[in-house]
């Protein structure tokens, strides 16, 4: 008996002391926003962040794609009566439902992605999208001949024009005398999942000139980029790496590591490590980036790769700064 | 001179690849209401055959299987609208709101179910579309010219053929039509099946045209739109077509119109840019139009007397 004893308090401690102790079982959930997880571009690359860390730890995760913005809060408060945590949120468009949820759900972890809720037990994730979208504006600057370059954006928010913004910047940094073009698809969150308006404003951006146009979009993006590649100009994707979608015509695409906030967030939590507050990624945190692979090398020179290489650098070490939209709804600094 | 020029053929261009969908949707209508039945579920029609467009052309890799598809699960619908009004008599407007609700579920469930893409269905590439004809940058395929073919088609069998006499007789007064020994049924079946041919070849050419792929609820209220072009065109198709072309036209100016600068005005806010249309189409409901009379029987079932 007392032998037993001695041997079930030895495996007791030595539990205590491994690593796997480190680590308490979590239930990580996802809802996604509107543009659905196949959108080949932000939803996506959280669902690609999720896929990861199932793949390391083979824990299962939750996910909820709603149809429309009203389900956002039902769909985060069911995850939370089942005891699913942490809880990632997609999208700005989810910070009021959240908001209140986390309220109620103290105990609760949730991430957001894309917007800021003040709560102890919210982690709030934003990145800096001027500074990549300042990088594939050099490019495209520097890719197009006829000096006409297209923005498209989806739905009309400031967000939205923060990208824009940027990518006017890093525009207008590698050539002032180029023109930029800004079309945005709708008012409403439905111009997320609008291929066949995005293809038509891109058109009509082609017939003035523009050879080069970027799609921040969400799923809006595809029918942008079908567009470039039917009429042979460039197009530049976002979110995730859409270089794949039309290999040839796809300039490059303004990343955004939804996918590393996404694993981050259950990683940590898994590992006792996770943190609220707000963090905040740009070029310097690996946060944002351009993408450059086998599908768009032979569009990228030397040259173009080595100016938008010296603009990161720059950026990163403070010698360029770029302006955000958001910080005055302006943008002029 | 060259540059008015351009201008005007961009325009026009873009006004037709708008409006197609439109015109096909709106005489597929015309031949519905003509003989007696209102359509409300063109809408519904035209994204069901958006989606079997796509998954056909997708997993055959041929454009025209799209097509037929495409038209197949529009008469589908077309023939379950005909038995649910004309041989059970059922209220024809609920009967069209089913027809939406249900394509609009559908089309999600059985594209996550096949696809496994949220809805979607894969991009379609090189054969699996309909591609320009004439000129590349036009996006001339061939359904655009079917559109235009379908006006002055659809206007001959209703205004020139024995049966065009005869729909819209059924439209009007279908007793008088069973007194003279002919099927008010069979009639109005072959009304729906006309419906359900164009509204399909609208679908397809959202989806395999227009577009690369399917997504969910692409048809974005296009079906109404072009039910309301029914209405301002009075029933007729020569002004219908000028109501699809004028939806068009609004949609081609309010893109060109953005985030450009007007002489005086500054940039014009996108906000009322994509608001013209509709402003646009209640002002001219409003005092323009003037009345607008439906043919007589439409979405009133027809029961035989004994």
């Amino acid at each position: 008996m007392k032998r037993w004893l001695g041997s079930a308090v030895a495996l007791i401690g030595l539990s205590m002391l491994s690593p796997a102790a480190a680590q308490t079982a979590v239930k990580p959930a996802i809802v996604y926003s509107t543009g659905g997880k196949f959108d080949k571009s932000f939803n996506e690359g959280v669902s690609a962040g999720a896929e990861q860390f199932k793949k390391e730890t083979s824990i299962p995760v939750a996910e909820f794609e709603p149809s429309n913005e009203t389900q956002f809060e039902q769909a985060l408060r069911r995850f939370a009566q089942r005891g699913q945590d942490p809880i990632v949120a997609v999208g700005f468009s989810q910070a009021v439902a959240l908001e209140k949820v986390a309220k109620e759900f103290p105990n609760v972890r949730f991430t957001i992605i894309d917007s800021v809720v003040n709560l102890p037990n919210v982690q709030s994730v934003v990145f800096k999208e001027q500074e990549g979208s300042f990088l594939v504006g050099v490019l495209a600057a520097l890719a197009s001949k006829s000096g006409k370059i297209g923005f498209v954006g989806g739905m009309d928010i400031p967000l939205v024009r923060r990208f824009q913004c940027g990518f006017e910047q890093g525009i207008k940094y590698a050539n002032p005398n180029a023109e930029l073009i800004t079309n945005m698809t709708g008012t409403t969150p439905a111009a997320w999942n609008d291929p066949g308006r995005g293809a038509e404003l891109a058109k009509g951006q082609f017939d003035r000139g523009v050879d080069v146009v970027y799609a921040a979009a969400g799923s809006t993006g595809i029918g942008i980029l079908q567009a470039a590649k039917d009429r042979g100009k460039l197009g530049i994707g976002v979110d995730s790496n859409q270089n794949h979608l039309h290999p040839g015509t796809m300039l490059t695409s303004m990343l955004k590591r939804v996918d590393l906030a996404t694993y981050n967030s259950f990683k940590t939590a898994q590992t006792g490590q996770w943190k609220g507050g707000m963090q905040v990624l740009g070029l310097k945190e690996a946060g944002v980036d351009w993408a450059l692979d086998k599908d768009n090398e032979k569009l990228v020179t030397p040259e173009m790769k080595a100016r938008v290489e010296a603009a990161k650098a720059d950026i990163v070490s403070g010698k360029i700064v770029v302006h955000d939209y958001m910080s005055n709804n302006s943008c002029k600094p | 001179m060259d540059e008015v020029f351009s201008f005007v053929f961009l325009m026009l261009a873009s006004t037709l690849r708008v409006a197609t969908p439109l015109v096909l949707c709106a005489m597929g209508g015309l031949f519905s209401e003509k003989g007696g039945i209102v359509d409300v579920g063109l809408e519904g029609k035209m994204l069901m055959a958006a989606f079997f467009a796509a998954a056909t052309a997708s997993v055959t890799g041929s454009a025209w299987a799209g097509v037929a598809a495409a038209v197949l699960a529009a008469e589908a619908l077309a023939l379950l609208h005909g038995l649910a009004c004309i041989t059970y008599r059922g209220n024809q407007v609920v009967s069209g709101v089913a027809i939406n609700i249900v394509a609009a579920g559908l089309t999600i469930v059985l594209g996550a179910a096949w696809f496994a893409r949220g809805g979607q269905t894969p991009p379609l590439v090189g054969d699996e579309r309909l591609l320009p004809l004439f000129l590349p940058g036009a996006g001339d395929n061939v359904l655009v010219y079917a559109a235009l073919l379908s006006v002055p088609v659809t206007w001959w069998i209703i205004a020139r053929t024995r049966f065009g006499l005869r729909l819209r007789a059924v439209g009007e007064m279908p007793l008088a039509v069973d007194a003279a020994g002919l099927s008010v049924a069979w009639l109005r079946y072959r009304a729906v099946l006309l419906c359900g041919l164009l509204a399909g070849l609208a679908g397809a050419y959202l989806s395999i045209g227009q577009n690369a792929g399917f997504s969910r609820d692409m048809t974005a209220g296009q079906g109404f739109i072009a039910l309301a072009a029914i209405i301002f065109g009075k029933w007729r198709p020569w002004p219908a077509f000028g109501a699809c072309l004028v939806f068009g036209l609004l949609d081609a100016i309010a893109i060109r119109l953005q985030g450009v600068r007007l002489p005086g005005v500054g940039e014009v806010p996108v906000q009322l840019v994509q608001a013209m249309p509709y402003l646009l189409a209640m002002f001219l409901l409003a005092g323009f139009i003037g009345r607008a009379v439906a043919p007589r029987a439409a979405g009133v079932p027809y029961v035989k007397e004994h």
